[in-house]
């Protein structure tokens, strides 16, 4: 036993270049797996994060249609229904167009009691009430742009011609690690007065309508009534709830998301190649020691286990190491992209995974070695290694 | 004096490209513990078979082969490699120690398979070394050996586990003149002092002279013995 753990210790560091290579290749692909399967995972992390006791109602033609203000009264007296709550989709560019991120004109009052994720502490909850060009904004967003409260934030209305000004007033963090930290939020008081002035045809208009039920599991009942109520009116709604709603952005980039699954699947296939191959280079230079080990009487469990142990030895230090830079990884490009994968954390499953593709590497690439060299007699051994 | 190796009709023939090619044919030899056996021959006249089947790391396909008192002809590959580990040692003619072990662990290798305690392992493996005077080299890797050197710790670890028969194929092929002398003594001192019983494969006749029997195989069939005066070969 003492000398198995000997040779596969020793026989890995032979041909030093070679493995260090091996194990860099592996490392590479491993973090690279972990950040592809987190990219999915940050995809569906919206999804993943919203409420299924809250519905999103919107024009069933097309989201970039608006809603009349005055179907939030009727809403509110549906069934089932707890709250009502709107929001319409702002589109302003700061400073440069690659500076993206969300920005919406809410109800404060009603829309944050919808959102408990978003937690804002009272004295700038209120200090933004009181100011009709105030804004609140995502921890993530804060950081990256260096804001602090008081500051004027100007952007350029793209929907809305014109630049406006908005003054930070609070600042909100999520209440978990899933929660999008870099959202930034406007009285809708604020931009209807502005319309009414100057484009009255836009005014008393909302994007989507949020809604918070008294019992979630009425979610499908609430939604039909909600879009029965519509029906044949001038604007006919779609109501899904806030999951189904962000899964229907995923949908739309459903496509890529396969190709990324498919790229991720894809490095590990290419890395058990160059294993693959790593361990019959390997197993062919060493065929005179195998012969001679089972001449002396060693088992062929000893041979098959010294061919896979280096396999896995080197599989599994790398496969660890390329797992345990997953995180840094992810945390840079979360840092670095921040705004386009707002929620861009490695899942324990992924680790997981990365840590099982791994393994399988290292059985795969040594099954056949080891099998050539436990069926292979001493004299035939021998013959082959000339 | 008992026999060790008993064969009997023993053929063996190998597949070559469909085609059948008897390499032994009707071998009937019986060797008594202490013997020092040299096999001569042409190449390919089928003497390293003949050793392989006698060790028991190829099989025949036809006829009797006891070896050390077991018919190893009904051993399975597992049990086969059991009875090598306690009955045969080898010497080859390319040495094929460990590259990755020193000369000390080469030695001791063997011993793993057996149910010696560690300390009576490094008892046996350290007067292994001694016996074929390379205690000074026990740390050394086998590329920084000789040749001759690398040999005499292949017959070190052939002989630590107190094998019942050593083979030895061509064990000289690979050395000079003085180194091979060396080896020949070796093995001579380990048939002479310790009746190790000895079989070897050799082209050399200075080789063949220190054994006691010399046996020729001529495609695949025995030919003439010699027997040399037990005094001659100590002498
Ligand atoms: N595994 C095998 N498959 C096919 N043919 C084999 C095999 N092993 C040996 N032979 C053939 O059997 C014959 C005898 O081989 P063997 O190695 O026993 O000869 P040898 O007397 O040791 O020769 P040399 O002096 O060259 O070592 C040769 O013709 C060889 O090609
Ligand atoms: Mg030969």
């Amino acid at each position: 036993m003492i000398y198995l753990f000997r040779l596969i210790a020793r026989n890995t560091l032979r041909h030093p270049l070679r493995t260090l290579l091996t194990v860099l290749g592996i490392v590479v692909a491993i973090t690279a797996f972990g950040l592809l399967r987190t990219t999915v995972d940050a995809w569906y992390a919206g999804a993943e994060a919203s409420s299924a006791s809250r519905l999103i109602v919107r024009n069933k033609n097309s989201l970039t249609f608006p809603l009349p203000l005055y179907y939030g009264a009727k809403i509110r007296g549906i069934e089932g229904v707890d709250s009502v709550s709107a929001a319409q989709w702002f589109a302003g560019i700061y400073v440069d167009k690659k500076n993206f991120f969300p920005q919406f004109a809410v109800d404060p009052r009603t829309y944050f009691a919808l959102y408990p994720e978003f937690v804002i502490p009272p004295e700038q909850m209120k200090a933004f009430l009181l100011d009709r060009r105030g804004a609140i904004a995502g921890r993530k967003i804060v950081e990256k742009f260096g804001w602090k409260l008081g500051d004027q934030i100007p952007l350029i209305g793209t929907i809305y011609p014109g630049t406006w000004s908005f003054v930070l007033r609070g600042v909100y963090t999520g209440a978990n690690s899933r929660t999008d930290e870099t959202q930034f939020f406007l009285h809708w008081d604020n931009l209807n007065e502005t319309l009414k002035k100057v484009a009255p045809d836009s005014a008393n208009q909302v994007g989507i309508f949020l809604v918070g039920l008294k019992n979630a599991r009425e979610a499908p009942l609430v939604a039909q009534r909600i879009d029965a109520q519509f029906r044949n009116s001038r604007a006919e709604t779609l109501t899904e709830t806030e999951k189904a709603f962000q899964l229907s952005f995923v949908a739309m980039t459903e496509a890529i998301l396969l190709v990324i699954q498919a790229v991720s699947f894809l490095v590990i296939a290419i890395i058990m190649a160059v294993m693959a191959n790593t361990m019959a280079m390997t197993a062919r230079e060493r065929r005179r020691e195998y012969a001679t080990l089972k001449a002396l009487g060693f088992p062929v469990r000893f041979i098959a286990a010294l061919i896979i142990g280096e396999s896995l030895f080197i599989t599994c230090a790398a496969g660890a190491l390329g797992a345990w830079l997953i995180h840094p990884a992810a945390a840079y490009v979360g840092r670095k992209y921040g705004t386009i994968f707002p929620i861009f954390n490695v899942s324990d499953d992924t680790v997981v995974m990365a840590m099982l593709a791994t393994l399988l590497v290292g059985l795969v690439a040594a099954a056949g070695p080891a099998l050539q060299a436990s069926t292979r007699t001493v004299s035939e051994g021998f013959r082959a290694a000339g | 004096m008992t026999a060790v190796v008993e064969i009997e009709h023993l053929s063996k023939a190998y597949q070559r490209g469909g085609q059948v090619v008897p390499v032994l044919q009707d071998i009937t030899l019986t060797l008594q513990t202490g013997d020092f056996v040299a096999l001569m021959g042409p190449s390919g006249s089928g003497k390293s078979t003949l050793l392989n089947l006698i060790a028991g790391i190829d099989a025949p396909d036809s006829g009797l082969l006891r070896v050390a008192g077991v018919d190893i002809t009904g051993l399975r590959e597992s049990e086969l490699a059991q009875w090598r580990a306690e009955h045969v040692g080898f010497i080859f003619q390319f040495y094929n120690l460990m590259p990755v072990l020193t000369a000390y662990e080469n030695v001791e290798l063997p011993l793993t398979l057996t149910h010696l305690s560690r300390r009576q392992r490094c008892e046996h493996a350290r007067l292994a070394l001694d016996l074929v005077n390379l205690s000074d080299r026990a740390d050394h890797y086998p590329s920084q050996l000789s040749g001759g050197q690398q040999q005499r710790v292949a017959i070190a670890r052939a002989l630590v586990t107190d094998p019942t028969i050593i083979v030895a194929d061509e064990p000289t092929g690979d050395l000079d003149r003085v180194s091979a002398r060396e080896i020949l003594d070796l093995l001579e001192s380990l048939n002479d002092s310790l009746r190790r019983t000895i079989i070897m494969v050799t082209h050399d006749q200075a080789a063949a002279e220190c054994a006691h029997i010399v046996r020729h195989l001529e495609k695949g069939v025995l030919t003439d013995k010699i027997e040399y005066p037990r005094e001659r070969a100590q002498a």
